[in-house]
């Protein structure tokens, strides 16, 4: 399993409901069930995805999570999970308020467009960044918001949603002090775990 | 006809009668003192009788899911693009049984049949059954098959309400649900769509308030309207567009009722077609029991209290532009086993075919299926090492 997923792992208690928005493969969702004997479900569009949950016997359903969530009861889950995902959908800051309205908490992973080399990329080579983590051109990227580990700090601040922890990891997905220490430059990946 | 049986078809199979001796009352308060069903099975039960799949059937299908009756049948059983060797539902891993629900007219005891107690075929007196009733007789036919749980139970339409009421009334008597175009209950407009289908029947001269087969007599005018008005409702808009456009019999307008529009041809032969296959009191009662069905009336409406008692796990599957059984329809189930903390997957298939699409080959829903019974089918192995 990645790191960042291990580092959630340790986080979540066992027996609770889950819901994990855009699920991809299941990997966390897989291991959560497995380990955890948590209640998960899994929300994916991608045919290929929703097919090896279903392989794999992951609770997964079929919803685009741009057209809403309003199924979902207020607090009907214990932990709403999103992993590298936020970057992709309309509203964040929307979404955000959605997921700690089903769930009771939330933990949210994104990629930290304030890393130290795409900061040189674009202010050297002037262009957007391009990089083994984040694969894609600015004109065909499912990455439609680009924001940094301050940046959504501040969004929480503003919202008054209640950091409970977070880490910071590189590319390699590995927790070190220098990552810890200056998280905006050096992250890669940014984990929060959140609450009102 | 079949000049060669395809290699992915189970063959020629043989229906089969079970007789019941031991009284069904009915939802309606009437007794069944016996009955007859009529069912197919495909593929081999194993030793512990794990592996045997039901499937249930919709408004107008039978037991004849799969298969061919002779080397002269023109097509195979309806649901032959699904049940097979090598297919969604693998006969070379399950045991799969079809019947012909009570109040059919294909074999079981319905309309049509005999009341042993007058001597006299049923007809209009055969009493109203409902999809509780099914599922009863259903449980029977398992127990006498030897089979005391299902490693899945499958339907669409009508039939998916059938494994709906399957999992609440028979918790521990299947491993897994699979449903496909269903709702947990009618909505008005599809009541609405019933009622116009059995008024056409019952307003036909030759219906003799439902004993026209005493009076030499079959009601094929409001049977074939009543289908030609089902039919339109099982197409998207979509469809029957691409399929007929405007195209039209002749060159110019002819001014008169004739068939002008190629699609006022093809109802009238789905409409003509129907009566010849099929009874209009089975129509009628059928039409009744997609009324009557209401689970969530025993917990008043409360979806998820009624689904708690389910132990399965559930597929549930919906296609993009049926609108008769719509996807928010299947998504009210999904919703409410989420709510109950059930084991539920889902898939919204794009389909232009509208809630006919259940019955077709579409590669992503049979991909989805057989990904969902394949694991079934390990879990079995694993179970018998």
């Amino acid at each position: 399993m990645r790191s960042d997923l291990e580092i959630i792992d340790e986080w979540v208690q066992p027996n609770i409901r889950v819901l994990d928005l855009a699920c991809g493969p299941g990997e966390l969702l897989h291991h959560l069930i497995k380990n955890k004997q948590v209640n998960g479900y899994g929300l994916e569009i991608g045919h290929d995805d929703l097919n090896t949950c279903i392989e794999k016997g992951i609770p997964v359903l079929e919803q685009n999570i741009d057209e809403g969530l309003q199924n979902f009861d207020d607090q009907s889950f214990d932990l709403v999970l999103m992993t590298h995902a936020l970057q992709q959908f309309r509203r964040p800051d929307l979404l955000i308020d959605e997921m700690l309205r089903i769930g009771k908490e939330c933990i949210i992973t994104f990629p930290n467009f304030g890393h130290w080399r795409s900061r040189m990329h674009l202010a050297l080579k002037g262009r957007m960044p391009v990089s083994d983590f984040l694969p894609y051109n600015w004109y065909d990227t499912p990455n439609i918001h680009f924001f940094t580990f301050q940046d959504f700090e501040r969004l929480c601040e503003e919202k008054n949603i209640k950091v409970l922890r977070w880490a910071a990891v590189d590319g390699q997905l590995k927790d070190h002090w220098w990552i810890r220490s200056m998280p905006n430059l050096f992250s890669e990946t940014a984990i929060f775990h959140i609450s009102r | 006809m079949p000049d060669v049986i395809p290699a992915d078809s189970i063959g020629i199979v043989t229906p089969q009668i079970a007789q019941f001796d031991t009284p069904l009352t009915l939802s309606c308060g009437q007794t069944l003192s016996s009955y007859e069903l009529v069912y197919e099975t495909y593929g081999t039960l194993n030793k512990a009788a794990s592996n045997a799949i039901l499937i249930c059937h919709a408004l107008s299908g039978d037991h004849h899911a799969a298969g061919y009756h002779s080397m002269s049948d023109k097509k195979p059983g309806w649901w032959d693009s699904a049940i097979g060797p090598g297919k969604a539902i693998d006969t070379n891993h399950f045991f799969v049984i079809a019947l012909n629900n009570l109040g059919g007219c294909c074999g079981s005891t319905g309309p049509t049949s005999i009341n042993p107690e007058t001597g006299k075929r049923w007809e209009a007196s055969f009493p109203i059954v409902t999809v509780e009733d099914w599922v009863e007789s259903q449980a029977r036919l398992a127990d006498l098959l030897g089979i005391q749980t299902f490693a899945a139970i499958v339907g669409g339409s009508l039939g998916g309400m059938q494994v709906l009421e399957w999992s609440i009334r028979f918790p521990t008597r299947l491993q897994s649900a699979v449903i496909v175009a269903s709702a947990p209950k009618l909505s008005t407009q599809n009541i609405a769509f019933n009622e116009v289908a059995r008024q056409s029947i019952r307003r036909d001269p030759d219906f003799f308030d439902g004993n026209y087969l005493e009076n030499s007599s079959v009601p094929t005018n409001g049977l074939g309207l009543a289908r030609m008005l089902g039919h339109i409702t099982y197409l998207s808009d979509d469809a029957m567009g691409a399929k007929f456009g405007r195209q039209m019999r002749h060159d110019s307008y002819q001014y008169n009722y004739g068939i002008e529009f190629e699609v006022e041809s093809y109802l009238r032969y789905q409409g003509e077609a129907f009566t010849k296959r099929f009874d209009a009191n089975t129509y009628m009662l059928m039409t009744k029991a997609l009324d009557y069905f209401d689970p969530a009336a025993q917990t008043n409406g409360d979806l998820a209290a009624v689904l708690s008692r389910a132990q399965c796990e559930f597929l549930l599957v919906s296609f993009t532009t049926d609108w008769r059984f719509s996807p928010e329809r299947s998504e009210e189930i999904v919703n409410a086993l989420v709510k109950a903390g059930k084991q539920v997957s889902y898939a919204k298939i794009e389909a232009a075919e509208g809630h006919d699409a259940f019955l077709f080959p579409i590669p992503r829903y049979m991909s989805v299926l057989n990904t969902f019974l394949t694991r079934v089918a390990n879990r079995l192995t694993t179970e018998v090492k």
